[in-house]
């Protein structure tokens, strides 16, 4: 990855391979490194054969969902004469993931570059980067590099000479977790309330400003670039395992690894050998516990579910959880399951958009029920209430926040059952004072 | 012609236009989902989650209110996946929601308290956890936010954004301590805002107007015409012990959807009063002396009788057709002036209707009146009135300088529900019902005839002004056909009043008809 470690010799840095290297920051910088020729070349080429390549690939979107990305180019309507838009989806808020902040920080102009071509082979003219609040680094560095990128003609009313336009308004978020849901996003953007909307209709029918829109995450758009320049065969070739998984992908590791940080793999790494190899292991006396593999939003894993586990799409459900946004977060045998559930909780309760009932009231109620066995006042009927809840909230509302909620508690009460029966019991002392 | 699909629902296989949402196709096959957020009359933002349904082959429960039919579709409402959802909302509902039942207004037409009996969990499951609470909020001329029963189905929101198209309400905050704001600095004071009390389907906002004055299991409700103003918006009208507390909008999709304005509200008001004529009454040198109505009517008829030259009515604009019909009867032997009140005001269009708006004329059958005949300008009827020999007066208000303008007439009758300034000088005081008290139809500014039905008993010996028209008429030609119903005096204008031909009290249902398609049209 390149920053702060030196790149380990298990990895691929494609994305990652200069992080840490502030040349790579300015145009020129980048182009010295090879930047720009993919947009050059997607120029010369037609829309449908940079959907072509890029579905040839295999790249599936990076943000969490896993869904083929020239597919959901290709969904975009040809000749309707409207305006489309895309949406680059910078709002990384999962907790647990940090990989699309150091793409921005590093090397703006790969993301710019990626931009521009998908704006291009879906007829957009537009791109909203939407960068999360918090993000002020990142922010500073995408402003500069696209102001830079037009005065150097990679943006604006000709680029590159070509007589294609392309606009792109950087859209600075306010700090809320649900606008990096595409549908509250694009409501975000449009100055209104950030609440995720129906579907259908599809943002690829009717999306921002009720106009075609296609929405990628950072890391997906920053494939991009490299996929035109080296094929998509060759991207499709950066497996290890199911070939429905290709190329590389970026994973924040956080928690009780020695040495944390982001790493780029092949699809198909197994997790052992990211966690031991890469990120050196646990530390010292300590022994792996759980490890929420994709965000925290998906099932949380026991250390025996991580023995087997290939980190690539497919992988990861076949051992009961999802990749997910791949923010790993790790644990050791010092961590108090439930605490840690809790606090998840209270994320989602805090986050909760507050439409859906399920959701408004069912991430506020799971928080206290958590708080009160926590606090040694749980009762022995929590666990199951907790499970009915977990049941009436997943499913069952217009975005997934309120699955994501359920989705810790569930797996944890399943997995952890006696560090819930230790604080029922009287076992453990209490972790939290209720007011 | 619109495509039809056909769809199972519980069971039941109904045929509907292509595009109607599994809720609204549920309602013809007779089963009501039950729903929060979802309102015919407003945009659906699916967000209560209280109308998921099962269908089949879709991957999870559905929700009814934005998924629309299509062919062959089974929907099954009461399958134990869809109850078990339901009842988690309303779980979770009732998460928030303050037991304060025995003090809400709202109580006896709650949705929460209804779906909750019917299939919410027989006990909670909350124990002690203390629920949200925020004061409460004065939003408005006359509406309070009460935001601890809230549960945020946003109608209210989406009513003043969409519809009222005056976007002062939003939600504010996230997750479970979300509520309903408003903006600073700004009062839910639109001419409609009102409607809002309606559309919460809980009692978080309220009206400051009918607070505390009724438990709604104690109301009868009655079907009525709004007499505020020409669009003749349908309402009902809500009373205890013979007293009207409140009015509300009554759905017609044709005239007003779901809504009435705040001014029309407030014309409860004087269904009221307490001063009103009770007993007829006749001149008798500068005495006046109550008498029976027979002695009235042989009075009213021997002034009719002997008359000839010119007669003035001057009628108020909320009178009905059937008044106004067999008033014009009664003086078939007179060349007749008629004209009738018409107070003006502010027009006020709700911007999300189109057609609707409080009307400039508040005067609910004045399309019916020129139907009639009763279409001389005030003024000059006014002046015409100082010359004739027989005045009628209907329930008009005359200032002083108007009423001494009578002094010239011959005989002037008073048809009255009040003292009128008028009152004075009339030979003959005779206690009529207003609206409230009376059936009775109206033409509106469309064209459409519409029936109002009697929410209150008459105060003492009045009636309603057809019948004394009609009265006073079989006193003159005892042979005359005397109508013994509203439905049969309207029934009978038609002979005289093509416009009406052929409309009777059963066609006209409560949702009224177009009498004169060309108006409507044009209106359009």
């Amino acid at each position: 990855m390149g920053y702060p470690h030196p790149t380990h010799p298990k990895e691929t840095p494609v994305l990652s391979k200069h992080f840490g290297d502030a040349g790579a920051r300015t145009f020129d910088g980048w182009v010295q490194r090879g930047g720009y020729a993919a947009l050059r070349k997607a120029l010369g080429m037609t829309p449908e054969a940079i959907i072509e390549e890029v579905k040839g690939s295999g790249l599936r979107g990076r943000g969490g969902a896993g869904f083929p990305t020239g597919l959901k180019w290709s969904f975009m309507p040809k000749g309707d004469g409207k305006p489309h838009y895309l949406v680059c989806n910078a709002d990384e808020s999962e907790p647990g993931t940090f990989k699309d902040r150091e793409i921005m920080r590093w090397t703006p102009h790969q993301l710019i570059e990626g931009c521009a071509i998908a704006a291009y082979a879906i007829g957009a003219e537009r791109c909203y980067i939407y960068i999360r609040g918090e993000f002020t680094e990142p922010l500073r560095v995408m402003t500069a590099a696209v102001a830079e990128a037009y005065a150097q003609g990679a943006l604006g009313a000709d680029v590159f000479g070509s007589g294609k336009r392309l606009d792109i308004v950087i859209h600075r978020g306010a700090g809320a977790y649900i606008c990096g849901e595409e549908t509250a996003m694009m409501n975000s953007i449009e100055g209104r309330r950030g609440n995720p909307r129906i579907k259908p209709p599809f943002p690829a029918q009717a999306g921002l400003f009720a106009m075609p829109t296609t929405i990628n995450n950072v890391e997906t758009l920053a494939s991009v670039p490299h996929i035109l320049n080296r094929g998509g065969a060759w991207y499709k070739g950066l497996c290890l395992s199911n070939p429905k998984s290709t190329g590389t992908k970026l994973i924040s590791v956080c928690g009780h690894v020695q040495r944390p940080g982001n790493y780029e793999i092949t699809m198909g790494t197994s997790m052992k050998e990211l966690l031991f190899d890469m990120c050196g292991g646990m530390k010292p006396g300590r022994t792996l516990k759980a490890v929420i593999p994709g965000g925290s939003s998906v099932p949380i894993m026991t250390a025996a579910e991580t023995e087997t586990c290939l980190l690539d799409y497919e992988g990861v459900v076949a051992c009961g959880s999802m990749l997910g946004s791949a923010g790993m977060i790790v644990m050791d045998d010092s961590t108090d399951m439930v605490y840690q559930i809790w606090r998840l909780a209270r994320f989602y309760a805090h986050e909760s958009c507050a439409q859906c009932t399920q959701c408004r009231e069912g991430t506020a109620w799971t928080t206290k029920i958590l708080e009160r066995i926590l606090a040694g006042k749980g009762k022995q009927s929590d666990l199951d209430l907790l499970l009915s809840l977990s049941e009436n909230m997943t499913g069952k509302t217009i975005c997934v926040l309120s699955d994501s909620c359920a989705a810790p508690i569930v797996s944890g009460i399943q997995k952890f059952r006696p560090e819930f029966d230790a604080y029922l019991s009287g076992a453990r002392q209490p972790a939290l004072a209720m007011a | 012609m619109t495509e039809r699909v056909s769809v199972t629902i519980d069971g039941a296989q109904v045929s509907v236009p292509k595009g109607t949402s599994i809720i609204e196709a549920a309602k013809q096959a007779g089963v009501l989902i039950p729903h929060y957020c979802y309102h015919p009359s407003l945009p659906s933002p699916a967000v209560c989650r209280m109308c998921l349904v099962e269908v089949e082959k879709a991957p999870k429960l559905m929700p009814a209110c934005v998924t629309t039919v299509t062919d062959g579709q089974v929907v099954h409402t009461n399958s134990l996946p869809a109850k078990q959802a339901r009842e988690g909302v309303l779980e979770f509902l009732l998460a928030n929601h303050p037991l304060d039942c025995p003090i809400c207004d709202q109580a006896g037409e709650c949705e929460l308290q209804d779906y909750t009996f019917q299939e919410g969990r027989a006990a909670g499951r909350h124990d002690d956890y203390p629920k949200r609470y925020n004061p409460v909020e004065d939003f408005g001329p006359d509406v309070l936010y009460v935001p601890n029963r809230c549960i945020l189905c946003t109608r209210c929101v989406r009513f003043m954004d969409d519809v009222a198209e005056d976007g002062v309400l939003c939600v504010s905050e996230r997750g479970d301590r979300a509520t309903i704001g408003i903006f600073p600095d700004r009062e839910l004071d639109h001419p409609w805002a009102g409607n809002v009390v309606d559309l919460c389907p809980v009692g978080s906002l309220i009206s400051k107007d009918f607070l505390h004055k009724a438990r709604a299991w104690d109301l009868d409700r009655t079907a009525s015409v709004c007499p505020g103003c020409t669009q003749g918006c349908n309402i009902t009208i809500d009373t205890r012990d013979n007293t009207v507390v409140r009015l509300r909008p009554r759905a017609n999709l044709e005239v007003n959807r779901h809504f009435m304005c705040d001014e029309g509200r407030m014309h409860y008001r004087w269904m009221n009063r307490g001063d009103r004529l009770e007993s007829p009454s006749v001149l008798e040198g500068d005495q006046r002396r109550a008498v029976g109505w027979d002695t009235a009517l042989e009075r009213l008829g021997q002034m009719v009788r002997g008359g000839a030259g010119t007669a003035v009515v001057l009628a108020s604009g909320r009178a009905s057709l059937e008044s106004l019909g067999w008033l014009s009867r009664l003086l078939g032997r007179y060349q007749v002036t008629a004209a009738v009140q018409v107070p003006m005001g502010d027009e006020a269009p709700l911007a999300g209707v189109p057609g609707l708006a409080l009307r400039a004329e508040r005067a609910p059958n004045l399309q019916g009146a020129r139907v009639l005949g009763y279409d001389a300008p005030w003024a000059s009827a006014l002046a015409a009135a100082g010359k004739a020999s027989l005045v009628v007066l209907l329930d008009v208000s005359l200032t002083e300088a108007e009423a001494a303008g009578l002094a010239g007439a011959g005989n002037v009758v008073v048809l009255g529900t009040v003292e009128s300034g008028a009152g004075a000088r009339a030979g003959l005081v005779l206690p009529v019902t207003t609206m409230a008290e009376e059936h009775g139809t109206w033409m509106n500014c469309d064209g459409r005839v519409q029936r109002y039905q009697q929410a209150k008993a008459p105060p003492g010996m009045a009636q309603p002004a057809w019948w004394v028209a009609a009265g006073a008429m079989a006193t003159i030609d005892a042979s005359a056909d005397t109508p013994g119903s509203a439905a049969e005096a309207f029934a009978a204008l038609g002979a005289h009043w093509p416009a009406l031909a052929g409309l009777s009290y059963q066609d006209l249902g409560l949702s009224g008809r177009i009498a004169m398609p060309a108006m409507a049209e044009a209106a359009r």
